[in-house]
């Protein structure tokens, strides 16, 4: 074998092996934070997920799918969505819209919308294209519009001060009309809408909707609508859906979730909702990335779904006692953080509340020139020293941003009972020792 | 996806598609229905592979390989081998790279490796034999001819051993000439071997990642479904050094974040179950491929009288047969598309029966020399094969 390395080979040696279209998208607040939570809480409001089961028809869905004598639910499905979960998304679906919907061509099934996500942003961002996103934003929006080649284009919800002796809501958080129609340029591809907004809770009203669907169909744009949170709404508000108004189906897709629907995030079962010259490439997409999703949950899934179109607007419709429950627990968990002195920003719909701490400050000194956000640290510090995990609402900005917000933290609210109140009692013993000597 | 809407009609015998109609084994049935009731089960779990999973798969490996293999750093599970493709090839491969297809090959590695922007290079099986006997040992590479596939554009070769869609299991000499060509060109390897377990009497699967220098520059994919017989779980992995795997994570932790957690411990359970037994015939990883050969076998039998000539596979469950023998002339249907499209269409219309044709799974300038050539999936009930014995025993009558 010869020694002597030919110049190209020499240069090929020294490339990185990994392809460029992962840099700056290495890094995951969720790997960090995930195993600090593992690692130290003993109360976890961090990461999003429910510690209360899914209701037990839908467990009851999943074992008859598997005790039945067809043992072919073992087997690979249809790869654009189980005929009989896609035959009742666009039935549902088509009811809320008032449309008429094709379960072949409307609706296609992803593995958790995080996957529909990927899909949107790698069918319709090419390099070249800007998306715009709305901070404070779900993580991975970011990452998956460079991955494309695309550039995220940024524009802030700002908080707008609270009426005198009210808490701040997540209504409060607003988009400066003027501001957002500057990031529209003729390089826009796409905005990326989530709401109910996750962090702060947010459901845009109808006059933000409509304001976005104008410069939507001004400028030409897509929408990808991140609806996950769609039936966690409270105080009797309503959840409306971008693609209803006029001039928007034609360029929306919507995405929901059956993990943020049905409280099994652990199922990993998603769909993309829309019209067919938007979801044929998104099908093309899937079809060369994951193909198919797992039959046996997209069966069960679907006979969820069954129970709940039979009971719509039933006061036993899960879509009706999920939010009422949750939004107890809301109300308590917004107690136990303004009783000790961190500001919650009530959020209108979610399972996640965003909480301002500066007067816990005292506690995590401030690091000058420190590369990390301070919400970051305080996060961390909390988790390690008061087994409290949270998430810093830095996680959700942009790193040009990142410390614009820097003293909010953000919490989980889908727990149990005595995750809660256990989180009151760390929270309780916490303010005690700050303020005796 | 094609071929899948023609044969969904149920009164057409399916040996198309590579699905299984036989039970996946009862052990693996019974441990889905047990996580359904525990809770915690139904939530997220770790994003590159539910922690009991990727132990689970760290010891088989260790094991099958011989080497440490660290659960966190050199494992990734995806959404079926399909998404550890995607995974890799999004990782690994960008516009400028060169990446060297074997044909025949799964139809998903062209568009996957078009889609991150780089270019295929194809370079055929060729058929060598003088006998009588078709075996798919006969279906050999040039080495002559695959060395200069490779240049310095050439970033990956893609390996799929046990074969599909012809049933090949390389040797370890065919396996070192490829090594040689990785480690000269430092070319990764991307060994999709999902058959691992399916091998017929005779044959040993050799990991090319277990060949002097090849684990730093090889990615090894495998898959519940191939092993248990449950594709549609859509759970594989990808297995290799820390320097690549990680590269694969990052792609995971931006496209769908974290695999389904039920069927992740369901899996957990059922390999410790194997693990714990590969030392015992009955492991599962061995009985399938003895039950699967007889159903090889079988089904040669029948191809064979009905004037069919099928190329025996030495692993995986699909056999691709020769159909020129029979001369069914289809020079009337549509001049474009190749004859085993013609043959395949006609074949569902008028025989009831379903195959693929080998030239979906070929580049643009080898399909002429597959499309005499159609392949069809033997890991069916003995009923399917009834039918399709009953099927085939007409068609030799009728053309007799």
């Amino acid at each position: 074998q010869t020694h002597i390395l030919s110049l190209s080979l020499q240069a090929k040696m020294s490339r990185p092996v990994q392809a460029r279209r992962l840099e700056g998208i290495e890094k995951n607040i969720w790997v960090e934070f995930v195993k600090l939570a593992a690692t130290y809480s003993t109360v976890n409001l961090g990461q999003g997920f429910p510690d209360f089961p899914p209701p037990d028809f839908l467990k009851e869905a999943f074992t008859r799918a598997l005790s039945g004598e067809n043992h072919m639910l073992h087997q690979y499905t249809r790869g654009f969505g189980h005929p009989p979960l896609v035959k009742i998304l666009a039935q549902f679906f088509g009811k809320l819209l008032g449309r008429d919907l094709d379960p072949m061509t409307n609706v296609m099934v992803t593995v958790g919308a995080y996957q529909a996500l990927f899909c949107c942003f790698q069918a319709f961002v090419d390099e070249g294209d800007e998306v715009i996103i709305i901070e404070p934003f779900f993580d991975c929006y970011e990452p998956m519009v460079k991955m494309a080649g695309g550039t995220p284009v940024f524009v802030p919800l700002r908080p707008k001060a609270p009426k005198d002796g009210k808490l701040m809501s997540s209504a409060d958080w607003q988009l400066d009309p003027a501001e957002l129609a500057s990031k529209f340029s003729e390089r826009t591809k796409a905005i990326v809408l989530n709401s109910p907004n996750n962090p702060l809770g947010k459901v845009f009203s109808r006059g933000e909707l409509e304001l976005i669907a104008d410069l939507c169909v001004k400028h030409d744009v897509l929408c990808i609508s991140d609806e996950v949170y769609e039936w966690l709404v409270y105080d009797g508000k309503e959840h409306i859906r971008i693609a209803s108004l006029r001039g928007m189906w034609e360029r929306t897709v919507i995405i929901g979730s059956a993990g943020k629907t049905f409280s099994a995030t652990g199922w990993k079962v998603g769909w993309t909702v829309g019209p067919n010259r938007l979801l044929q490439h998104l099908r093309t997409t899937h079809q060369n990335s994951v193909y198919h999703c797992a039959t046996v949950a997209q069966e069960a899934v679907a006979q969820g779904f069954q129970r709940e179109l039979e009971l719509f607007g039933k006061p036993e419709s899960y879509f009706i006692q999920l939010p009422k429950m949750l939004q107890q627990k809301r109300d308590w968990l917004v107690q136990s953080l303004d009783a000790v002195g961190m500001k919650p920003i009530v959020p209108e719909g979610t399972y996640f509340l965003v909480a301002d701490i500066s007067e816990f400050k005292s506690d995590v000194p401030d690091v000058p020139d420190s590369d990390e956000p301070y919400d970051s640290r305080f996060a961390k510090w909390m988790v390690k020293n008061k087994g409290l995990a949270a998430i810093p609402l830095s996680a959700f900005y942009c790193e040009s941003h990142k410390n614009n917000y820097n003293h909010f933290i953000r919490f989980c609210f889908a727990k149990e009972e005595a995750t809660l109140k256990a989180a009151n009692d760390i929270l309780q013993k916490w303010k005690r020792e700050k303020t005796s000597p | 996806v094609e071929f899948t809407k023609v044969a969904a009609d149920p009164s057409i015998v399916n040996l198309g598609q590579g699905l299984p109609d036989i039970s996946p084994p009862s052990y693996v049935k019974e441990e889905l229905a047990k996580v359904a009731a525990v809770d915690r089960l139904n939530q997220y779990t770790r994003g590159f592979g539910h922690p009991s999973l990727v132990k689970a798969l760290s010891q088989v490996y260790e094991r099958v390989c011989g080497r440490k293999i660290d659960p966190l750093t050199d494992i990734l599970v995806t959404v079926g081998a399909y998404g550890s493709l995607f995974s890799t090839i999004q990782a690994l491969i960008e516009e400028g790279d060169e990446v060297i297809i074997i044909e025949p090959f799964y139809d998903c590695y062209e568009p996957m490796v078009k889609m991150a922007g780089a270019k295929p290079v194809f370079i055929p099986l060729r058929y060598k034999n003088d006998g009588n006997s078709a075996s798919s040992a006969d279906w050999v590479l040039d080495p002559a001819e695959l060395a200069n596939k490779f240049n310095s554009k050439t970033k990956a070769i893609i390996l799929n051993t046990p074969h599909n869609p012809i049933g090949k299991v390389f040797t370890r000499e065919e396996l070192q000439v490829i090594a040689d060509l990785c480690i000269k060109h430092d070319t990764l390897c991307i060994s999709d071997e999902v058959y691992e377990w399916l091998v017929y009497k005779g044959n040993k699967h050799i990991k090319i990642a277990t060949l002097p220098g090849m684990w730093e520059r090889t990615i090894t994919i495998g898959s519940a479904g191939k092993t248990y017989s449950v594709t549609g779980w859509k759970l594989g992995w990808s297995i290799g050094p820390q320097n690549l795997i990680k590269h694969l994570q990052v792609v995971h932790q931006n496209t769908l974040y974290t695999c389904p957690t039920p069927l992740q411990e369901a899996l957990a359970q059922a390999l410790w179950i194997d693990y714990k037994r590969m030392d015992d015939p009955d492991c599962y990883f061995y009985s399938l491929s003895r039950e699967l050969e007889s159903k090889r076998d079988r089904m040669a039998q029948l191809l064979q009288e009905a004037g069919l000539k099928p190329v025996v596979p030495d692993g995986g469950y699909f056999m691709i047969v020769d159909v020129s023998t029979l001369n069914v002339d289809l020079s009337d249907v549509d001049e474009e598309q190749p004859y085993d499209y013609k043959f395949v269409k006609w074949m569902i219309t008028s025989k009831k029966l379903s195959a693929i044709p080998l030239s979906a799974f070929c580049g643009p300038e080898t399909k002429r020399q597959f499309e005499k050539y159609i392949r069809f999936c033997f890991i069916k009930e003995d009923s399917t094969l009834d039918a399709a014995e009953v099927i085939l025993k007409k068609w030799n009558k009728q053309t007799a």
